[in-house]
């Protein structure tokens, strides 16, 4: 019936204007339609989900019809429908063989929203996507440079491992090419054409090196990216971008690091930070487990650590993926001092991501140099006490990987004092830790029953069962200090009794030791006698 | 023991060299998804999954917190622009600093894009944020960090649509048509 209709009026014209004034008013099924924006409107003005639902539906039908009429106008605004429905929830697989036909189609428009849909609607598992391969190898030959870029980004973001296979070729071949556009394209969708199939890593190590020449920041960003990719699926790759890429990638550092001010590539002042940030990240998985990498960069590595802004995001970002290069690498020990520094002082940092950042690079850290992160203790500790939850829990696991035997006493009594003043969701970490710590170290019997009886005073409810059972099995196996036990249980009972596990705890001491507690047996040097007749 | 543990586990952290975003989510302060771009396999269930998870997990977080959260042994990085929080997920090991960047680098290309760009430019012209993403990144990787060059692609590919409407619109085509 569509068919014999008239040709939809030009955009601006009356007749158009009319008509679409008609469509507001009526939604009236025989014609052409709503305009994305109206159906955009519908639903958004929806007052239930049921309302939202009956709107989908007609539309839905409408472009259905649409698709079964094979109708040629109102494609375009029927595939951007079927996205905001998709993007909406619902279901959209009547209008995957549509992506196919705007793929299909010869104009830049049509393949615009068509290879969209396709990467939207469709996953890498759908079968319907090995149809588009034929149609995809065009376009990659294609003479208009934006479509061959389409067809790079769809392949990029969406390719299966058979289509990576059938393409690697064409892709190769455009790693080649002169626009710079096209060449960083085929750099990335190479990185995802190597991550579904290793085996191809070595087709592309040869360009990959050479491209590492390029002054474009877009192609020389791709490239390092994906020579990062080769070494990880190929250990020739690797082996073959040591020998070929390490000066070249210390003179593009060294480069951007000393450049002017680039307005174009301008972020708080630092030129490009994404480069250096790749570059560094490459430098780390050449370094490696090789020495004579790691002396290659050494240089550059202090001299990005030393010069880099620390007061903007984007400075701390390089510092931050420095740090990691230099404790990935064979570093000089003079450049991992100087690491560990930078987290030192992103540990005092105002901003509480630097903050984080910095607890978790630590706890890496601890691999490498346990000396040299105990001289942070102080500061870990106060993290300790942060008012950002993630923060708190990461420098306790922090602090917990720090005990020893020198400091385990004055770290325990730091985190016994907070656990005192702690918020009640964070009191249960911590208790847990803290009888963790002491029960390590419990060859010191007196500290160690002195700390539980503090904590079961403060916290005890937090105490887990087995904890306190250990306790108990401690105290009965260590006849010297029951009275002491039975003595400080029954003081701590009387200043508070409201924590169960110490009134258990407690009481079950007084049963044992009753006799101990009234005549004061076997007292200790440190311990006051209970007067009074409170007993 | 732990420690021994430990030690062999951050030795091995070291080796993990990837940059890779998972997926980019824009939701609404209501929970309300206005951009969603999968760079690993989800199915479709597996994705109305998880953005119910993070958008509990993220839009209940206070203003003070830090921008990162962790999720299923993943991490979020995202950050809150007016009405809508930008989501990037990515690897435990990946740099957070640097994806708080890639996501301030893509929200001032839409800014420039749109001009002064508002919730209500991504809801009605969703598709056009979408191609602006797609000239950011692919396979999740970053694919050019001069905003310029990101304004220039998109504004080559726009006048190429707006080519094709006019010529589409051409008084001979009218005619061509009428009398196919």
């Amino acid at each position: 019936r569509r068919r014999d209709s008239p040709p939809p009026p030009p955009q601006d014209s009356v007749e158009r204007i009319v008509e679409d004034a008609a469509m507001d008013l009526s939604l009236n099924p025989f014609s052409s339609g709503t305009r994305l924006r109206d159906m955009i409107r519908a639903i958004r003005a929806s007052k239930t989900a049921a309302e939202e639902r009956a709107v989908v539906r007609r539309e839905c039908a409408a472009i259905r019809a649409a698709i079964s009429d094979n109708d040629q106008d109102y494609r375009h605004r029927n595939m951007a429908k079927l996205m905001f429905i998709h993007m909406l929830g619902y279901p959209t697989h009547f209008g995957q063989m549509e992506c196919l036909k705007l793929i299909a189609a010869s104009g830049f428009p049509e393949k615009r929203i068509g290879y969209l849909g396709l990467t939207l609607l469709l996953d890498e598992r759908q079968e319907v996507l090995m149809l588009v391969t034929n149609s995809l190898k065009q376009d990659l030959n294609h003479s208009n440079q934006f479509i061959v870029g389409l067809a790079l980004c769809a392949l990029g973001n969406i390719c299966s491992a058979e289509m990576a296979r059938d393409l690697a070729p064409e892709v190769e071949r455009l790693l080649q090419t002169r626009d710079p556009n096209t060449k960083k394209k085929a750099a990335l969708c190479s990185i995802r054409i190597v991550r579904k199939v290793p085996d191809l890593a070595e087709n592309f190590m040869g360009s990959a090196a050479s491209l590492l020449k390029e002054k474009h920041h877009g192609v020389l960003i791709s490239v390092v990216q994906l020579c990062t990719e080769l070494c990880k699926a190929s250990r020739e790759a690797l082996e073959y971008l040591r020998k070929h890429s390490v000066e070249g990638l210390v003179r593009i550092l060294r480069d951007v690091s000393n450049s002017s001010y680039a307005p174009e590539y301008d972020i708080a002042g630092i030129t490009d930070p994404f480069l250096h940030i790749r570059v560094l990240r490459l430098m780390r998985t050449l370094g490696q487990g090789d020495a004579d990498c790691s002396e290659h960069v050494n240089d550059i590595l202090a001299q990005v650590a030393t010069k880099t802004e620390s007061n903007k995001n984007a400075g701390n970002a390089i510092l931050y993926e420095c740090v990691e290069t230099i404790m990935g690498i064979e570093a000089t020990s003079g450049l991992r001092v100087l690491a560990i520094n930078i987290l030192g002082r992103f540990l005092s940092n105002r901003d509480n991501n630097i903050r984080y950042v910095a607890l978790n690079m630590l706890m890496k850290a601890m691999a490498v140099d346990t000396l040299a992160v105990q001289r942070h203790r102080v500061t870990i500790l106060e993290c300790v006490k942060d008012a950002d939850v993630s923060i708190r829990k990461r420098a306790l696991e922090l602090v917990y990987l720090l005990v020893n035997d020198t400091n385990v006493k004055p770290l325990t009594k730091e985190l016994v004092d907070y656990l005192e003043v702690s918020d009640d969701d964070f009191k249960e970490d911590l208790t847990a830790k803290i009888c963790s710590i002491v029960e390590k170290f419990s060859q010191d019997k007196l500290w160690y029953l002195d700390q539980m009886f503090k904590v079961l005073t403060l916290t005890g409810n937090f105490v887990k069962d087995d904890v306190w059972h250990a306790l108990i099995v401690l105290i009965s196996n260590a006849p010297e200090l029951q009275g002491y036990s039975v003595r400080s249980l029954y003081k701590a009972l009387q200043a508070s009794g409201t924590q169960e596990s110490l009134v258990r705890v407690a009481v079950w001491c007084i049963g044992e030791y009753g006799e101990m507690l009234v005549n004061n047996i076997s007292m200790l040097d440190v311990e006051e006698p209970i007067t009074g007749n409170r007993i | 023991w732990i420690l021994f543990q430990v030690h062999c586990h951050l030795i091995f952290l070291f080796f993990s060299a990837s940059s890779q975003i998972n997926f980019v989510l824009l939701i609404s302060r209501q929970g309300k998804v206005r951009l969603t771009k999968w760079y690993s396999p989800y199915t479709q269930k597996e994705r109305t999954k998880v953005i119910r998870e993070l958008s509990g997990l993220i839009l209940t977080r206070g203003p003070k917190l830090c921008n990162f959260v962790e999720w299923r042994g993943y991490k979020v990085v995202y950050r809150r622009y007016a009405s809508l929080y930008f989501c990037m997920c990515i690897d435990a090991d990946d740099n957070e600093l640097e994806v708080l960047e890639i996501i301030h680098h893509f929200v001032e290309i839409l800014d420039r894009y749109f001009g002064s760009v508002c919730e209500l430019d991504l809801i009605f012209n969703f598709h056009k944020a979408y191609y602006v993403l797609d000239e950011i990144l692919i396979s999740g990787e970053l694919q050019e960090s001069s905003k310029k060059n990101v304004a220039r692609l998109i504004a080559a590919q726009d006048s190429l649509v707006e080519a094709a409407k006019e010529e589409a619109g051409s008084i001979s085509n009218i005619i061509a048509q009428a009398t196919k």
